[in-house]
């Protein structure tokens, strides 16, 4: 891929921005430690490490967010301190946050003009708006309201609230983690052309192919440090996986050879008003799941993922019993815990407060899903002991890293608890799991070890469902994949014959197909 | 300029053990500023205060019967906090069960009815004031209400009531026209000969073991815990929302009933005006001043009973406004927040130079 700016090509020119020796502490925690890290004008700098490694600490001391304890930043050459948000912006530094901060309420123009100097018209930041969305091949309608936009949509508009701003280095954290694999294309052809003008780009992402292809320098962070400085265009992606982790990383193995089962969990046509007006109605939704297969639901974030989990597991019951089968039997009608009595788990997608409550003990949380099925609470008493048990066990055989003893939940790292609440359901051994984001911001150890869990379920006999919006993860576990659209569910498809073309239209909603047709 | 709060990590079991009693002592610290602001002699106002009180025997035993509704009613109160349901309505749930409870005692008064009316008028303003709470509870499942607001203003209609019994059909024929109602025979005995000390004293104590053992043990108390600390995780446990607010209000309410018809019973023996004098807003006080755990609300109780009695005798003693006492008490509640934040954040003073 052609360049016009090659980081190589200006070698003499001080960089953008350099960091040196940043230290950042909480506490006993150090969360930089010694961070060099430069970018240059015109550079794609790609910022690598697990979840923890302390990227969002270093783009946050950048940003303006956080203050160093140590260590220096020069802005061209010059040291300069960065003390808020605003400084770093009147400097011409701007950022692309991972989770929008867009006034649903608001038209496009108008959650444009808030983040823009109040002296500005109206009309000139709808001019500017059309300007920018051209140049860069952003196209935007700034009277709609933002509720009723897509998710890459809004990234646009964050994104086009950036660029107005004419910034001279743009952040962006995990830019692609919401967008289908079209969407992303046209993203990485933004950020070229705005590379090409000399603008510098720190991204931030776990994606490495995205890297390889998109990157022409990268930094790998771990556990507060940096562990190596690269061309991502000449590394394996394996190794870049290895730097990142500290270790080779394994695959998932492949179940061993295992006959399918009957159908142990369905849904038939499975319909459901939302719960507040910006939520997702799902439109009768089909699935047949077997014992000894895993079926990976794809989509774009917000398309009735969040709707779907809830009436799979029983959070919001279905409006009749034959909408939702467990084992033959109709249990639409019947609460997430008698659905549980009924040999299914669930994993919901947020980890800290959904699927464990964040200031309660491990322990106490094993209570939490499993209180109904038996074991860890009887007559309507707490068995503490039993719970402290079943928590020891999923720690043990999850390898789940953790402080104390018995740590509140909320202190773990992403991917401990994920670890810790996905084990707290598989070894229950449930007939049927669901599970939404099973690896959403994990770091890749973990992800490896629940992927394999999943797979090892499945052929254990279980009917697995997986709602994911990482393509990769569908792909690497799952036997059929459907996708949801609009709280419509595709037919599903086997992994083998489909391809990531065929996913990604489905996932824009743009190829017309029934249900039944496949 | 600005001030951040940045969490400390692990705190130390100790740390947050001494912070209410660091608390107390800075709360003294500000009285006695205040006090000495008025012109009088800070020492004098402690010893009046808190002194005379704990080290006299009837300073001890009115403190207990002072402390007694308002741990009853915390207690209640307690369980509804943790479930981030914010019943501030107990002082109406008191007086209903006060009203309630007081049917019994006040229609069997000059008869020859045995004790079995005491437990009776006991269950009977729990119940009033379960139902009362029921109100709010009902208006929130069902409309989504918000129960600040109507458990709120239900206060005023229950103080209402009351005036208008006492001063209507349940006034006293030979009472000189005064609001209030003839005097029950049916009152709770004194645990000493003597003493002020009633059996209802004994309530509180014996409802705060039973809160923490349902709290800490039962899956309804950890249902309750999971419900105030995150809503969501509740619902993937199964605990419906709706069912947690009848429970929380209906346990509150009944504590706030039964604390309503254990001060008539125990302390004044007839209804009338003003049997409440606010304890129910004052338990309030008193659950965060126990953090909401049912041991921590017995020294709550105490300390907000310690203030209230050393407030009637500075007021006499020393003539210092009964006023002081309120403002003591917010003082001191105020304390023990900012010493709870404390143990848990670092105050950062955060400079910024601006251009």
């Amino acid at each position: 891929m052609a360049r016009s700016l090659d980081p190589q090509g200006q070698a003499g020119a001080p960089p953008l921005v350099s960091l040196r020796g940043i230290v950042k502490r909480f506490g006993e925690l150090t969360a930089n430690d010694g961070v060099d890290l430069d970018i240059r004008a015109g550079e794609i700098h790609a910022l690598l490490g697990e979840n923890g490694a302390g990227k969002s600490t270093l783009v946050k001391i950048l940003f303006g967010l956080l203050q160093p304890n140590e260590g220096e930043i020069r802005w061209q050459g010059r040291p300069i301190t960065l003390s808020s948000p605003e400084d770093a912006g009147r400097l011409g530094i701007g950022m692309v946050f991972q989770h929008f901060s867009l006034f649903d309420n608001l038209t496009v123009a108008e959650n444009i003009a808030v983040a823009l100097p109040r002296s500005e018209s109206r009309r000139s930041v709808a001019r500017r708006i059309g300007e920018v969305g051209q140049r860069y091949g952003l196209a935007l309608e700034p009277e709609r309201p933002v509720w009723t936009l897509s998710a890459g949509e809004r990234q646009r508009i964050e994104i086009v609230r950036a660029l107005l701003r004419e910034p001279k280095l743009l952040i962006l954290d995990e830019p692609t983690s919401v967008l289908t694999p079209q969407e992303a294309d046209t993203l990485f052809l933004t950020l070229e052309k705005l590379a090409s003008t000399g603008c510098g780009l720190l991204y931030i992402t776990h994606r490495l192919e995205e890297v390889k292809r998109l990157c022409t320098g990268a930094t790998v962070m771990r556990a507060g440090k940096v562990v190596a400085a690269c061309d991502p265009r000449v590394e394996s992606v394996r190794r870049l996986a290895s730097l990142m982790v500290g270790s080779e990383v394994t695959e998932v193995r492949a179940a061993p050879a295992h006959q399918l089962g009957p159908v142990r969990f369905e849904l038939r046509q499975l319909s459901l008003a939302p719960e507040d007006v910006h939520g997702v109605p799902l439109r009768g939704v089909d699935l047949a799941v077997r014992g000894g297969e895993i079926v990976g639901v794809a989509g774009v974030a917000g398309n009735g993922q969040a709707e779907l989990f809830a009436a799979m597991s029983g959070e919001r019951l279905a409006e009749g019993p034959d909408a939702v089968v467990i084992d033959g039997r109709p249990v639409g009608r019947e609460d997430i815990d008698a659905r549980r009595r009924r040999q299914a788990a669930f994993v919901p997608e947020e980890r800290n407060g959904h699927a464990a409550a964040p200031n309660l003990t491990l322990s106490e949380n094993v209570v939490l899903s499993r209180h109904a099925t038996g074991g860890v609470a009887k007559g309507g008493l707490i068995d503490s002991r039993a719970a402290a048990a079943v928590a020891a066990e999923v720690i043990r055989v999850f390898d789940v890293r953790k402080g104390r003893a018995d740590p509140p939940a909320g202190t773990l790292s992403g991917g401990n608890l994920q670890k810790f609440v996905v084990g707290r359901e598989i070894l229950r051994e449930p007939g049927v799991l669901v599970v939404n984001q099973p690896t959403w911001g994990v770091d890749a150890g973990a992800a490896a070890t629940i992927r394999q869990a999943l797979v090892d379920l499945a052929a254990r006999g279980a009917a697995v469902v997986v709602i994911s919006q990482d393509l990769d993860e569908i792909f690497a576990i799952a036997d059929r994949i459907a996708v949801i659209h609009d709280g419509r569910l595709s037919a599903t498809h086997p992994a083998r014959e489909i391809d990531r073309e065929k996913i990604g239209l489905l996932m824009a909603g743009s190829a017309e197909e029934h249900p039944h047709a496949a | 300029m600005r001030l951040e709060l940045v969490p400390r990590g692990d705190v130390s079991p100790w740390a947050r053990a001494l912070a209410p009693v660091a608390a107390v002592v800075a709360a003294i610290l500000i009285g006695g500023l205040v006090v000495a602001l008025m012109g009088r002699s800070p020492l004098a106002a402690f010893q009046v205060y808190f002194v005379d009180t704990l080290s006299e025997d009837w300073g001890l035993q009115e403190m207990a019967v002072k402390a007694t509704p308002l741990l009853i009613i915390a207690v209640g109160l307690s369980f509804c906090f943790r479930a981030s349901l914010w019943n501030i309505g107990a002082e109406g749930q008191f007086i209903i069960g006060a009203l309630v409870g007081g049917i019994l005692p006040l229609y069997t008064a000059g008869t020859e009815a045995g004790a079995w009316v005491i437990p009776a008028a006991m269950v009977l303003g729990a119940l009033g004031g379960l139902a009362y709470a029921m109100i709010p509870a009902l208006l929130r499942v069902a409309f989504g209400v918000s129960e600040i607001l109507t458990s709120l203003m239900l206060v005023y209609v229950a103080d209402l009531t009351l005036d208008y019994l006492v001063r209507g059909p349940w006034k006293d024929p030979k009472g000189f026209n005064f609001p209030q109602t003839v005097n029950f025979d049916a009152t709770l005995p004194y645990l000493a000969e003597g003493g002020r000390l009633h059996a209802g004293v004994l309530v509180g104590p014996a409802l705060a073991l039973l809160a923490w053992f349902v709290i800490s043990r039962t899956l309804f108390g950890f249902g309750v815990r999971v419900a105030g600390e995150a809503p969501k995780a509740a619902r993937f446990a199964g605990f419906s929302a709706n069912r947690m607010v009848i429970a929380a209000f209906a346990i509150s309410g009944a504590a706030a009933g039964l604390a309503g018809i254990v001060e008539v019973l125990g302390q004044i023996g007839q209804l009338k005006p003003g049997i409440s004098s606010g304890y129910g807003f004052t338990a309030i006080t008193v659950a965060f001043l126990g953090r909401l755990h049912p041991l921590g609300m017995i020294f709550g109780a105490l300390v907000v009973a310690l203030t209230v009695i050393g407030g009637e005798s500075a007021q006499i003693a020393l003539k210092l406004p009964l006023d002081l006492t309120r403002a003591f008490q917010g003082v001191l509640l105020m304390c023990v927040l900012a010493a709870d934040a404390l143990v848990s954040y670092r105050v950062r003073l955060v400079t910024v130079a601006r251009a």
